[in-house]
């Protein structure tokens, strides 16, 4: 069996776009990853349309109607934040499986503002307020204070991840913000779900994001200079434990990712050079130093007080400025941080450029929950 | 829930709390009787082992301790701020969300493991469209 290829990647710069339509923002970074790759949208033999906001209404028909209307088959998928990288799986996997050479995923979202998540509708009465919190910000604020439980972890340290992402933006032209936001401003700012202040949510943003995926015989033909390797494609759901039905476990559900992620890359945690994670929180990225690996359990406190995980450290993390400050359009961040890593395998990636990177690895949730996980190479 | 017009007194807020207008209120679970993993609220299949049809109804404590939490300054409109979000393991098993009250909300006042008992009362004032009022069930710390 063969390798998959990326040939071309991109995004669009994130965003707010209320005059453009879902599919137009979708087609807007499908041209730009198939002019990246020096393809058309005639070379593509199918489509991996992944969008959450709109799941039921074909969005990926609606972009080749505005990209050209080939008559490839289209698979929309949904899969909460994981929504994205599951679409460019999706592809992965037909490639893989012989059945293509050459297909487009494309991931794109348009978002409202303001919290998400919310305190079980259904009959009766809101709950609210009533039965303790449902919004993302409180979810994972408790999430993040089970670390703290049994690590420790202080609010300040929590709070310096988004000192550092924040950072990392500021040399990312893609990114929603550019803004240095020190540690005081992180902590002073207004507490929404303590310790999650404003600046340590997502950026509630409109983005998208696409990829040519190929096969190694289509790679060749077309040259391998920039093409980025697949090393690993996994995709997982949340495995009983004791209290997920209350407290959904982001845990559990990245470390078995995250093993079978290094096993079929026959890779490490130690050889990764950039990792692009999910940081839909402050508290949320401390607990993945430790899922995916980079730092034993326990240790996560000390990688970010240690600028281990800031760039020019040991392994970068979020150099894209990641969900804090680059943004968060549900379906448009699992390709989102494919092009971001293979921007810098590729060595493209400018003033943030992570020098000498060959193996990159993302990872995304979505809570309910999926997780999934890429670990990219370079091949020049 | 609506569909009886001739009820007056007070509704549960969820549908496993029990006895809402008795004198003795409590939460109920369910149990595997093939792998003992406790869960609340409907089901007739084990999401821990898969067993079918083991499962049977439990009378959850009434008392717990504190696992996690956050403090939430923001939320949806018209829902009064800040409070405690709880996560609760109950002592005999399961493990539920809720308000912690009866705490100054400050992270000063609030440590992992503390005992809390579970009580009930009005669902804090709050009525469904046709004007019924609910009971609900709340944390505070152990008496």
């Amino acid at each position: 069996m063969g390798d998959v290829y990326i040939m071309g990647v991109d995004m669009i710069k994130f965003g707010r776009f209320p005059e453009k339509t879902v599919p137009q923002l979708g087609a807007q970074a499908a041209h730009m990853a198939l002019d990246d790759a020096g393809l058309t949208i005639q070379d593509m033999q199918a489509l991996y349309c992944g969008n959450l906001g709109q799941a039921n209404a074909m969005v990926g028909q609606r972009i080749l109607q505005e990209i050209g209307q080939t008559g490839i088959g289209v698979v929309n998928c949904a899969n909460a934040c994981a929504t994205g990288a599951t679409a460019f799986r999706e592809g992965w996997m037909a490639i893989k499986a012989g059945v293509f050479d050459c297909v487009l995923a494309v991931g794109v979202e348009q978002m409202g503002r303001g919290l998400l998540g919310g305190g079980g509708g259904g009959p009766g009465i809101p709950k609210e307020g009533l039965l303790g919190s449902g919004t993302m910000p409180a979810v994972f604020a408790e999430a993040g204070m089970e670390h703290a439980r049994n690590h420790g972890t202080t609010f300040e340290q929590f709070a310096k991840v988004s000192v550092k992402n924040h950072h990392h933006s500021t040399l990312n032209p893609k990114a929603m913000y550019q803004i240095e936001t020190p540690l005081e401003t992180v902590m002073n700012a207004e507490m929404i779900s303590y310790p999650n202040t404003k600046l340590m949510c997502s950026v509630n943003v409109d983005g998208a994001a696409a990829a040519v995926l190929v096969s190694e015989k289509k790679a060749r033909e077309l040259g391998m200079h920039r093409a980025v390797k697949v090393r690993a494609s996994v995709l997982t759901s949340d495995p009983f434990s004791d209290r997920d039905l209350t407290m959904p476990d982001v845990n559990a559900v990245t470390r078995i990712a995250a093993k079978q992620a290094y096993e079929m890359a026959g890779i490490g945690p130690e050889d990764v050079n950039l990792v692009e994670l999910h940081d839909c929180f402050a508290t949320a990225e401390i607990l993945h130093y430790e899922n995916l690996g980079l730092c034993k359990d326990g240790e996560a406190g000390r990688m970010i007080d240690s600028g281990e995980v800031a760039l020019g450290g040991r392994v970068p993390v979020n150099v894209s400025g990641g969900l804090l400050s680059k943004g968060h359009p549900l379906g448009a961040t699992g390709i989102a941080n494919i092009y971001e890593v293979s921007t810098h395998l590729r060595g493209e990636a400018d003033k943030r450029q992570v020098d000498g990177a060959r193996l990159g690895m993302t990872h995304v949730i979505g809570l309910g929950s999926a997780c999934a996980i890429h670990i990219l190479e370079k091949v020049a | 829930m609506s569909e009886n017009a001739e009820v007056v007194g007070p509704l549960p807020v969820v549908d496993w709390l029990k006895g809402a207008g008795s004198d003795d209120p409590y939460l109920e679970g369910l149990k595997c009787a093939a792998c003992s993993a406790v869960f609340i609220g409907e089901r007739s299949t084990c999401a821990k082992c898969g067993a079918r049809d083991k499962l049977d109804t439990v009378r959850l404590g009434s008392t717990g301790k504190l696992y996690s939490f956050s403090i939430v300054y923001r939320s949806f409109p018209g829902i009064e701020v800040p409070y405690i979000s709880a996560i609760v393991d109950l002592d005999g098993g399961g493990t539920i969300k809720g308000n912690l009250i009866n705490v100054e909300p400050d992270p000063a006042n609030i440590e992992f493991d503390m005992p809390v008992d579970v009580v009930f009362a009005d669902a804090l004032g709050r009525k469904d469209r046709d004007g019924n009022s609910y009971i609900s069930y709340f944390f505070q710390p152990a008496a």
